[in-house]
């Protein structure tokens, strides 16, 4: 292959290494309204009343809205596939506020003074409820996060408002309690992961304004610009035709921008006024009223026999999917769906959840979307398995991981048609050393450094569901427009979709121009989430340019006066093999652009049945003190299979990247409320992501398997690379000083504590 | 107030009010490289130099930098695209948004720390926080580039040498 | 730069406790300041300063985060308070250096070894550090402060414009006032030092810092500890202990043992007074090993 598997710059670099003015705000012109939201001191009330008067005549302020100024009809903010299933539970601003930072009223002005200035003076009286904070006590609480009666799911998720139950639902193979009871040892653990921030670096930010057609544009760093429209429309009660979505340059999302966090509120203060207008999210508002990672609490009961073999998983996950839907029936099922079917010869497996709503922050999409949160807890079963067993982990794996071929009943029956699972743990071993560093070494200083491992799948787009479709157009001198909706987010898919164009259609990196997403002239595609984007885009790519490839062919046989079966294209002419007369990819350009009438294009669209997981092993050495319990992670290799690998340096970085967000999770991040639900962990000084001193080293193989039904053997990369770290490293300590910590994140003080418990048995 | 400072090499004069923050006369000045990543003065990517230092532009009132030299990436365009290349020959720019913050401290740190080891590396940029990249593939990109740079320092240093001896 | 300026802030940071209004912590330019001020004299900042809408400038890193209504805002940078001055005596420390500064003299490095530049090494970030001040870490008197933790713990004293020189260990305790710190007087006297702490994340406040002191005064073997975000700021404590170059760990865990004991801990986000207590004790006395061993 010339162009794919190759390690090509990303097509925009240039502009992103000089600071060029590409993202949201350096785009929004000068004139727009600044917009601010006055959020919820309470976790849970009712707004009595609203009095603006005083800060409406703040010199400068041109609008504040209130409840009474939205729509009173209910939507959701998840950016999925219509009928969403997430429930429509929200409004731009409801009467009831159900979280500490939930959305008040909205203010408008000329200036960012003016508009602080105003905030300040609006005066809300608040009934203050009693708020649900537990979510091990929401289900059936006689409190009740939505009451309302215009709340309503679109699809059969088990949703109940009447029970603060968000989803629900029970799938399972064989008899579960017979197998288990059968089991010589059955491990019986509960597992808790907290909510986590995405806390990509730019926050969450929107400009909209009218056109001359009347109609709404909204500019804004998203994943899911065609799903903004509609939620916009829904937002706003008005057609969709009436909205129009632009993304530029996106500084990061890992699925934040997922749901339409930030779009809503200058949509109707443009919307009301016929005004541009903007917001900018500050880090604080990003960490406080967003749409963070759920927390998840997962009992894990595993059966093995005595020679290790794994013959039943049985998993109920609660998932808190706090004051809104968004995302909570989805990321749920990933808990188990993406976590059981690693391991190939379970005879029976029983995966059974509820989704609650709490008066906390709504959670959403992070990457790993649920599979993270139930690899935790599963893996960290099968690590406590091997330690009843006495078994080195890896070997434990070795003989129960799913391989190529075999059929996977918890992943909705598909079959592992590339899966190079064996060879990345294999590999990964070799890397990190395993034979010597199992499971310890005693440094002599104190610190005692040991080693763990963990696997993980995820999928490559929602099957059935997930649609992309790439127009591709021949323009003057034969140069390509590739026409494409996926989201550029920065991970590179501009780059790597038209590397996959340029090895199609034989051509130069140069000879196409990528156009980033505009709903009123990109081809339809869902948006990046759900690992989409490689695999399912990507596919659409090689579609369509097959397509035009027959249709160059065709027309230069026509400019050539010969028959299609006599001409060949071989991406820079048209040959007539009869005559060896040719003409090249550049005058075909030109000519259809002279008395032609059939446009010299191709479109086409993809979706795909099934998602093939990519899969891999993490393995993590950390180094213990033992007096403080601190953690330092001092290595953490990867190998992943992902397929063929389409650009090896930007799928590396996507590894490393996902990886150090991962040790965040294991050991940093967490997210703290108050008693009363305020959110503590609200600014980088507090919500501590990892810094380069933070993460150790980092270390990244490909194993790659061929997917027959990807592009080039591809498959996704994208989420699938957080999902080792917490196990891995939860083992890794578990392996060093024999304590194992069930909550994240694991501080050094738990683990102090642990070894002190231990100590004392 | 009104505040003149030098920007890039070019004199320029703002109307500043007592909380006037740099970071925002500097991006209405048109320098849109630097960017706000939190405000608790936590990120980095509000990196710019005043008197050739890093400093942290979301935490400087405008109104004391009166008389200063201030660098921002657009004053150093030239270096910048010139490691940036190495950037992004690592994949390592991403989503680009933290790149200069980052790169105006990676140049500041060529500028003083000589042949920076890699435990010095990551000390120095420990204030730029990216959540792209995992650190690695900059870290192997300023690698990289040192390397370069050395080997056309040695090249250099070899030709005029050769010269005086001619 | 009174108490007031970051009070909401602060407390969130030490204490975490629900004691503060949310709509007042919504922190989006929350901080206003009316008139810039950069005096050309001491006695014109004095001045300037007594007003109570007043504050003296520092790095602006805390003031910045917090929601005061500044009236006057007071740059002390066009002073001469930014350098390190080095006599046979004493260092005086300017108040507007910078923690990079402070990291990088070479004459505290020969004087009292890593320590100083192993306190400061952690706090955010290069950039930061070039921001930050002596004077400004030292005047808010920080529960999270290791520059306090590290200098508390050395012969230290603060020189104030109107209240004359005092002890820094005095100076901690004292109520904020309207004075001015003009530098900080490190008296030179041959003392070991070094500096521990225990960090979540590498740039992140300590979840203890622990300075330990040890050197001959007054013709006895002296020994300070310094115990800093307790998450209280940081206390000082003074032992005349002689203890061997040799001793073992027994005698030295049981001397940290009792140094530890004497400190207050409490509980925050970043760790529990039990665990706190716990750090206090294992970092004596790895501090107390380290200037045994020391030449």
């Amino acid at each position: 292959m010339r162009t794919v598997n190759q390690p090509v710059r990303k097509v925009d670099y240039k502009a992103l290494v000089t600071g060029k003015a590409v993202y949201t705000n350096d785009l929004a012109p000068s004139d727009c309204l600044v917009v601010k939201v006055i959020r919820s001191p309470h976790a849970h009330a009712l707004i009595k009343e609203i009095n603006v008067n005083q800060a409406l005549a703040v010199q400068g302020i041109e609008c504040i809205l209130t409840y009474k100024d939205c729509p009173d009809k209910r939507f959701t903010m998840a950016g999925q596939t219509y009928p969403e299933p997430s429930p429509y539970d929200r409004l731009i601003l409801d009467e009831r506020v159900r979280f500490v930072g939930d959305a008040v009223a909205i203010v408008a002005g000329t200036s960012e003074e003016a508009v602080v200035k105003a905030m300040k003076l609006v005066k809300v009286k608040y009934e203050v409820l009693e708020p649900v904070l537990d979510f091990r006590k929401a289900k059936d609480n006689p409190i009740l996060v939505h009451p309302e009666e215009n709340w309503r799911s679109l699809c059969p998720v088990g949703a109940d408002n009447t029970r603060n139950l968000c989803a629900h639902e029970v799938s399972a193979e064989g008899n579960i309690e017979a197998v288990l009871k059968s089991c010589d040892y059955v491990v019986d653990r509960v597992y808790h992961t907290k909510a986590n921030q995405q806390a990509m670096m730019e926050t969450f930010r929107t400009y909209t304004y009218m056109d001359a057609y009347g109609r709404l544009n909204i500019v804004s760093s998203t994943q899911v610009p065609f799903h903004i429209r509609r939620i916009l429309a829904n937002a706003l009660d008005i057609p969709k035709s009436k909205v129009r979505v632009i993304k530029p340059r996106i500084g990061g999302g890992f699925g934040a921008k997922q749901t339409s966090v930030s779009e809503v509120y200058p949509a109707l203060v443009t919307w009301k006024t016929g005004k541009p207008a903007k917001i900018v999210y500050t880090r604080e508002e990003s960490l406080t009223a967003s749409s963070p990672r759920h927390e998840m609490e997962m009992h894990v009961r595993l059966g093995a026999d005595k020679d290790g073999t794994i013959r039943g998983i049985d998993l109920y996950t609660l998932s808190n999917t706090g004051a809104f839907g968004e995302h909570g029936p989805t990321t749920v099922g990933l808990s188990g769906h993406k976590s059981i079917p690693l391991y190939g010869k379970a005879e029976a497996f029983r995966f059974v959840y509820d989704v609650v709503y709490t008066h906390v922050m709504s959670a959403g999409a992070y990457r790993g979307y649920g599979a993270t949160q139930g690899i935790f807890a599963v893996e960290s079963a099968v690590n406590e398995l091997a330690e009843m067993l006495g078994m080195d982990p890896t070997v434990l794996r070795e003989k129960n991981m799913v391989r190529e071929g075999q059929k996977m009943p918890a992943y909705y029956g598909e079959t592992a048609n590339s899966c190079a699972l064996d060879r990345c743990m294999a590999r990964a071993k070799e890397m990190i050393g395993w034979k010597e560093k199992y499971p310890c070494r005693d440094m002599g200083n104190g610190k005692v450094r040991g080693v763990g491992v963990a696997m993980a799948m995820q999928g490559s787009g929602i099957s059935g569901v997930d649609t992309a479709s790439v127009a591709i157009k021949v323009n003057d001198d034969g140069f390509y427009s590739l026409m494409i909706g996926a989201t550029d987010m920065g991970t590179g898919c501009d780059t790597i979709l038209a590397q996959m164009a340029a090895e199609c259609l034989e051509c130069d990196m140069q000879e196409i121009i990528v156009h980033g997403v505009d709903t009123d002239s990109s081809p339809y595609d869902c948006g990046s989430y759900a690992s989409s984007t490689t695999y399912v885009t990507g596919m659409a790519v090689v579609k369509t340019c097959e397509m035009l490839r027959q249709k160059i062919c065709a027309r230069g046989a026509q400019y050539l006066g010969c028959s299609v079966e006599e001409a060949e294209f071989d991406g820079q002419k048209v040959t007539n093999l009869g005559t060896g007369e040719s003409i090249t990819r550049a005058e075909i350009g030109n000519r259809v652009m002279c008395s032609n009438e059939e446009a010299l294009s191709a479109s086409e669209a993809f979706s795909s049945p099934i998602s093939p997981p990519p899969f891999m092993v993490g393995m993590a050495e950390v180094e213990i003190d033992k007096e403080t319990g601190v953690v330092e992670p001092i290595d953490y290799v990867a190998v992943v299979d992902c397929g063929t690998v389409v650009n090896p340096n930007l799928a590396r970085v996507q590894v490393e990247g996902g990886i150090s967000q991962g040790i965040g999770m294991a050991l940093y991040e967490d997210v703290v409320y108050s008693e009363k639900g305020k959110n503590y962990s609200n600014s980088f000084m507090q919500y501590k992501i990892p810094s380069r001193l933070d993460v150790g080293t980092i270390r990244v193989e490909f194993e790659s398997s061929y997917e027959p039904t990807g592009p080039f053997g591809a498959k996704s990369i994208g989420e699938i690379v957080i999902n080792t770290p917490s196990p891995a490293i939860s083992n890794a300590i578990q392996n060093a000083v024999g304590v194992i910590e069930r909550e994240l994140p694991i501080t050094a003080e738990k683990v102090y504590w642990k070894m002190q418990e231990k100590r004392h048995m | 107030m009104e505040v003149q400072f030098r920007l890039n090499g070019k004199q320029v004069t703002v109307e500043a009010g007592g909380d006037t923050i740099l970071l925002d006369v500097l991006r209405n000045l048109g320098c849109r490289s630097v960017k706000c990543g939190c405000e608790t003065t936590n990120c980095g990517l509000c990196t710019v130099w005043i008197d050739g230092k890093s400093r942290l532009s979301c935490s400087v009132l405008a109104a004391s930098v009166e008389g200063c030299e201030i660098t921002t990436l657009e004053g150093v365009e030239k270096e910048a695209a010139a490691f940036g290349a190495f950037l992004a020959d690592e994949g390592a720019e991403q989503c680009g948004f933290c790149s200069p913050g980052f790169i105006m401290n990676v140049l500041a740190m060529f500028r003083e720390l000589k042949n920076p080891s890699v435990d010095e590396i990551k000390e120095y940029l420990s204030g730029n926080l990216c959540r792209c990249t995992g650190y690695m593939g900059q870290l192997r990109a300023i690698q990289k580039y040192m390397q370069s740079s050395q080997a056309a320092k040695t090249l250099e240093d070899k030709e005029s040498s050769m010269e005086v001896s001619a | 730069m009174t108490e007031i300026a970051f009070a909401p802030f602060l407390m969130k940071l030490e204490r975490c406790q629900d004691n503060v209004g949310p709509q007042e912590e919504r922190r989006s330019v929350l901080l206003t300041i009316s008139n810039y001020v950069k005096p050309k004299t001491l006695e014109e900042a004095y001045e300037l300063n007594q007003a109570r809408n007043s504050r003296i400038m520092g790095g602006m890193m805390w003031l910045r985060l917090g929601n005061a209504r500044v009236k006057t805002i007071i740059d002390l940078s066009g002073l001469g308070l930014d350098q390190i001055e080095e006599t046979a005596h004493v260092f005086r420390i300017g108040a507007m250096c910078t923690l990079r500064q402070l990291e990088e003299c070479e004459g505290l490095k020969e004087m009292y070894g890593e320590g100083i530049a192993e306190a400061v090494r952690h706090i955010v970030g290069v950039q930061f550090r070039n921001q930050a001040t002596v004077g400004g870490s030292i005047y808010g008197r920080y529960g999270f402060s290791d520059v306090l933790t590290a200098l508390l713990a050395l012969d230290t004293f603060v020189e104030l414009y109107d209240g004359g020189t005092i002890r820094l260990s005095e100076f901690v305790n004292r109520k904020k006032d309207k004075d001015i710190l003009v530098s900080i007087i490190i008296r030179k006297s041959k003392r070991k030092f070094h500096y521990e702490s225990v960090r979540q994340t590498k740039t992140d406040f300590p979840v203890l810092a622990c300075a330990v002191v040890t050197g001959i005064v007054n013709g006895q073997e002296s020994w300070y500890f310094s115990i800093g975000a307790r998450p209280m700021k940081a206390a000082l404590l003074e032992k005349q202990w002689k203890v061997p170059k040799d001793a073992d760990d027994e005698q030295l865990e049981q001397l940290a043992r009792q140094a530890a004991e004497e400190f207050d801990y409490g509980s925050n986000m970043r760790g529990s007074a039990a665990y706190r207590r716990h750090l206090a004790e294992v970092l004596i006395r790895r501090a107390m090993r380290a200037v045994l061993s020391e030449d």
